[in-house]
């Protein structure tokens, strides 16, 4: 394949520009000029997915993940604090318990956003490629309007938006605007993952006399799926933590309940404490498992 | 076989600064059944373009081409039968990397012709055995070397049983060790009685295969002859002057 599948290409650091986001999948959103010798440092706000080939990140990998978890034990089991009652109890232990029972709806809330996204980005994206000009303006319009506004923003007004007019749970709405937001981008990810499939390969099924329907589907189809999830992955992983965003208002998730614990116990320092943590672990899990998943498609060609 | 006939086939490009192009002008030609002819001429002068309208990749402003009397350039016509009907072969192989090279012959006869799964696999392992690649039948494209790449690309083509068959330099992006690879199994395919139009630069192939040897240039058809009279005595001076820089 020709174009670079992930890590070797991002191995850099940080900006806050959204709109790169297809980039940090290493697919190009636009075809890259080469401007002279200037360095292209490719910048991305997603997280480093690791990969054998990239020794550097793996070992940062591994010290961030086992830190973590090694913190997080060690706050858990050896921190106590004896109350005027004289009963000693385990602080962190206890946020823990109670913030972690919203993991599951942290993760629902990920993967429903995200197969929705994937729905949207999958029409957003044929919509691009297609040589309607009206549909190719409607999708470009979208993307645009997503790519213009903090994310924040989208998906309060979103969520409100949505909420307000179809009466409806709030994880729905917070399902719904955080597809809409995502859409954007991974339709943007599988447009590229689609016009990155060589022309020729495409001419010589048309030669041999398939049908536009299946070209795309023996074609094209297969080879983008395997060009795009790695960058899925990499959305999933975005989405996760952006998820609290909307949980702020919506969904009783990790952070939800921490924010429930402290107006509880005032301590925020500490609760804030073990929410980071236990979203750094989740996204470093998976983070490594997209670099697996990675590896695997490499391997098998 | 086959009889591709082309009549006053012009064919332009819109370029980016608006003003157009006129890639084919007023070609004309004949390809008898189960003749090779093979059309030579410096880069840009054409030829891709002229081959490629004959299966519809590109479409004719104006003109015929008539492959057994059914018009390509009609509107009318079914295109997805003529290419059924015509092989071709590109410069860059353009297997699909993403099945075995077994499954790249199986594609076209299995999903056009519905072909049974069984059928077109005896049919791709003895057109691989023909090619000389039964041993490959299970690799995916990416592991073999591009002379095989190409000697599958041909198969491929094969597979559909096409009545002509066209190739766009077909052994141009090829090592040197490899070409003869390739034009042996190309020159066997003539002896066949193929019919076959083609691009190509190799001499010693025009020489040992082709009935007619055509020059273009700047989209037209400036000269038509045996190999024999091309090669030695050309009569146009910009056939003469294209095969001093190239022989
Ligand atoms: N899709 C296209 N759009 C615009 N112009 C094109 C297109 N395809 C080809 N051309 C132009 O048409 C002319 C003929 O191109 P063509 O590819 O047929 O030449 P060729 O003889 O095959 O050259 P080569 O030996 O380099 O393959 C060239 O000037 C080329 O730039
Ligand atoms: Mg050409």
């Amino acid at each position: 394949m020709d174009i670079p599948l992930n890590s070797s290409a991002k191995s850099n650091m940080d900006t806050k520009e959204n709109f790169e986001k297809a980039k940090k999948a290493g697919i190009s959103p636009l075809p890259q000029k080469n401007e002279g010798n200037k360095t292209n440092i490719n910048m991305t706000d997603g997280v480093l997915i690791p990969t054998k080939k990239n020794k550097h990140l793996i070992s940062s990998w591994r010290i961030t993940f086992f830190g973590a978890i090694l913190l997080l034990v060690c706050l858990c089991a050896f921190v106590t604090r004896t109350n005027s009652q004289g009963v000693t109890t385990h602080p962190y232990w206890e946020i823990f318990k109670f913030t972690i029972k919203g993991a599951p709806v942290t993760f629902e809330c990920t993967i429903f956003a995200i197969v929705g996204a994937v729905l949207i980005g999958t029409l957003t994206g044929l919509g691009s490629v297609t040589k309607n000009r009206l549909i190719n303006g409607i999708c470009g319009v979208y993307v645009e309007l997503i790519r213009g506004i903090p994310l924040l923003v989208q998906l309060l007004f979103l969520y409100f938006a949505v909420g307000s007019i179809f009466h409806m749970e709030g994880i729905i709405a917070a399902i719904i605007a955080l597809s809409i937001c995502f859409g954007a981008y991974m339709g943007e990810i599988i447009r590229a993952g689609i016009q990155a499939i060589p022309k020729g390969q495409i001419e010589a099924a048309k030669a041999l006399g398939l049908s536009k329907s299946q070209v795309f589907f023996n074609i094209t189809l297969p080879q983008t799926v395997k060009i795009v999830l790695p960058a899925i992955g990499n959305e999933f992983i975005s989405m996760l933590k952006d998820s609290s965003l909307v949980s702020v208002l919506a969904l009783s998730d990790i952070l939800k309940r921490g924010r429930e614990y402290i107006s509880r116990t005032f301590l925020s320092l500490q609760t804030y404490l073990v929410v980071a943590l236990i979203y750094l672990i989740f996204t470093l899990v998976l983070s490594r498992l997209v670099g697996l998943m990675e590896e695997r498609l490499h391997r098998h060609g | 076989m086959a009889k591709i006939e082309i009549e006053h086939l012009y064919k332009d490009y819109i370029k980016n600064d608006g003003s157009i192009l006129h890639a084919v002008k007023d070609a004309s030609l004949t390809v008898k059944d189960g003749d090779v002819v093979v059309i030579i001429g410096p880069s840009g002068s054409g030829k891709s373009t002229l081959l490629r309208t004959v299966n519809g990749l590109e479409k004719a402003q104006a003109g015929h081409i008539y492959i057994d009397d059914v018009d390509v350039v009609n509107p009318k016509t079914d295109i997805r039968k003529i290419r059924e009907e015509v092989g071709m072969v590109f410069q860059s192989f353009n297997l699909f990397p993403h099945i075995s090279v077994l499954n790249n012959i199986t594609l076209a006869p299995t999903k056009v012709l519905k072909m049974k799964k069984g059928e077109a696999e005896e049919l791709a392992m003895s057109l691989l055995k023909r090619v000389g690649l039964e041993d490959k039948a299970k690799e995916r494209p990416s592991n073999l070397s591009g002379g095989q790449q190409q000697r599958v690309a041909i198969a491929r083509a094969l597979a559909m049983k096409p009545k002509a068959m066209l190739f766009d330099e077909p052994t141009s992006a090829l090592d040197p060790e490899m070409i003869k690879e390739v034009l042996d199994v190309m020159i066997e395919l003539a002896e066949e009685g193929m019919t076959m139009l083609l691009v190509t630069h190799e001499m010693g192939f025009a020489r040992a295969a082709a009935k007619k040897v055509i020059f273009m240039d700047a989209g037209e058809i400036i000269e038509t002859g045996t190999p024999q009279d091309m090669f030695t005595h050309p009569q146009s001076p910009r056939t003469q002057d294209f095969l001093n820089h190239i022989l």
